[in-house]
Formats: C-alpha cells, sequence, structure tokens
C-alpha cells in the first residue's frame, strides 16, 4: 500500500529520551564542536543555565527508531530531503524528555525520470519532565520513484 | 557573538571549516547518533547499492552547519534551525559552512535575527543550505 494523505495524523508511541552528559559531549565530538560551552559545566551554567545539547542532538532519538508512527515507504528508495528545529524552552543535560512522532503531511511530485515521488513529513514534538513543549522536529522523508526499468 | 546594535542584515556569519573528511569521522558520528544505515560505513553494501564509496550522513553535515550557527549567536538563543540536503559529501571533501544575517525583526517579545546557511564542498557545490532564527542580546 502506497502512502497517501490518510496517513496524516497518524501518531506514534511516546518514547522516553534521556539527555546524557557524556552523550551530548560525544556527539558534540562527533560533529567537530569543541565549543567549551559544551565541556565547562562552570561556563555553561554561568552563561545559559547548564549545559545544553547541540542543536542537531535529538536525532539520537530519530524517526527510524522505536515508537514512531508507521510509515508505507519503502527503506531502498527513501532519502531524508530535510530537517527542522523549533527551540521553544532550553533543553539540559540531565532533562528526561519524551517524544511523540505523528505524520503531519503528505504529499506527491513528479519524479524527475518519470513515476511519482512521495514526501512524507514526520513531527516529533519532545516534552521535558514537567511536560513543556521544548522541542518540535520536522524530518521530510523522500520516497524516490522506481528506478526506470533497464531495457534490453 | 552576534549583538543586537552592532549586527546587520547582510553581514556575514564566520566559516567553520572541517578539511578532508574521513570515514572515521563518518563512523564516530553513526556511533554519536546511532544512525547506523551501512551506506554510511560499509564499502561493500555502498558499491552494492551503486554509490562509489560510503558517504556521511546528512544530519553530519547538518551538525557543522549547526557549530557555525551557534558560535555566531550562542547555542542558547537558537530560536530556529533548519537544513536542505543538496548533495552527497563523500570521504576527502573538505567542507566550509557559512550564511548571512538576512532580517532584524523584534518578534514574540524578543530582538531577532534570520539568517541563511550554506555549507559546500570543495567544488563550490552547495551539499547543505539552511535557514535560522536567533534572538540576540541587545
Amino acid at each position: 500500500m502506497p502512502m497517501d494523505k490518510d496517513a496524516v495524523g497518524r501518531t506514534g508511541s511516546p518514547v522516553e529520551m534521556r539527555v546524557e552528559l557524556g552523550k551530548v559531549r560525544e556527539f558534540a565530538r562527533a560533529i567537530k564542536d569543541d565549543n567549551s560551552v559544551y565541556f565547562d559545566e562552570e561556563r555553561a551554567k554561568r552563561e545559559q543555565g547548564g549545559v545544553m545539547p547541540p542543536l542537531t542532538f535529538t536525532m539520537t532519538q530519530a524517526f527510524w527508531g522505536e515508537g514512531g508512527p508507521k510509515l508505507d515507504l519503502d527503506f531502498r528508495r527513501l532519502l531524508h530531503g530535510g530537517q527542522e528545529f523549533e527551540y521553544r524552552k532550553p533543553v539540559y543535560a540531565g532533562d528526561r524528555l519524551t517524544a511523540t512522532g505523528r505524520v503531519a503531511d503528505v504529499y506527491k511530485k513528479p519524479g524527475k525520470r518519470g513515476g511519482e515521488m512521495t514526501f512524507a513529513v514526520l513531527e516529533t514534538e519532545y516534552k521535558n519532565q514537567n511536560g513543556e513543549v521544548v522541542l518540535v522536529a520536522r524530518s521530510t522523508l523522500i520516497e524516490t520513484a522506481k528506478a526506470v526499468e533497464k531495457k534490453d | 557573538m552576534a549583538r543586537w546594535n552592532d549586527v546587520k542584515e547582510g553581514d556575514e556569519i564566520p566559516k567553520f571549516v572541517v578539511d578532508k573528511l574521513t570515514r572515521t569521522d563518518i563512523v564516530k558520528y553513526a556511533g554519536a547518533s546511532g544512525d547506523f544505515n551501512p551506506i554510511h560505513h560499509d564499502q561493500t553494501f555502498a558499491e552494492t547499492a551503486g554509490y562509489p564509496t560510503v558517504f556521511a550522513h546528512g544530519m553530519l553535515s547538518a551538525g557543522f552547519v549547526s557549530k557555525c550557527l551557534t558560535d555566531f549567536v550562542g547555542r542558547a538563543n537558537v530560536r530556529k534551525f533548519g537544513v536542505s540536503f543538496r548533495s552527497q559529501v563523500w570521504p576527502g571533501d573538505t567542507i566550509t559552512c557559512t550564511g548571512k544575517v538576512t532580517r532584524k525583526v523584534e518578534a514574540d517579545g524578543e530582538k531577532r535575527i534570520e539568517g541563511e546557511l550554506v555549507a559546500t564542498n570543495q567544488k563550490g557545490e552547495a551539499v547543505i543550505t539552511g535557514t535560522f532564527v536567533a534572538t540576540v542580546p541587545g
């Protein structure tokens, strides 16, 4: 069954995500971010209330992981087209977040080499341990058109 | 760090350069992010899928772009950050991240700047384009 508009609103189950300091630093190193705001807790506390994870850190709990809404997409033809984040409240190392994903949009466009591409926008809302929405992430997934069949 | 009284529309964001990305860099990101799609670390798998070599996670380059942004505005000041993936990043590529301020605006009781971001490879091709909104201190 190809994915279409009917899937919009489909929701996954909530997944807990702990923002661990060691993981935050491992992530900062992996993106080559040596800013001491991730490594010097005193400075981080003074300037921003604590160590905050890098902007893209929540990708560690991504849509292809557990708990996401059911996606009728062929993962062999799937591209990550884009990613957006809205930072509503600060997140700090030590926070316990709960992520819930839902299908926000599905639309189709003709492919460059025939066939049809399917775009699915997956929105994940993160609440902290106080029930506040701290972050909203939107991933655009693109299922490319089927490869043009090889002619003999 | 950017300040309201100093920052101007059109200001360039200082560059962040990653010189010759290695396969080890890619594997480190796989471990840190938990994204173990074999297309990013398994040469045999990548070749079977029709690619000349493994290539970096789009979100790794997005991470480099995010570092460029947070050094400019401060991590806690970012309100929105978005990226589109334009082209693959291969081992050996040198990635240069930069951007510019496009608008100064007051919204939700904050002084904010909006802008564009871009990461290019050594051939000058855009691998990522992006946008941001950040608050800036007065």
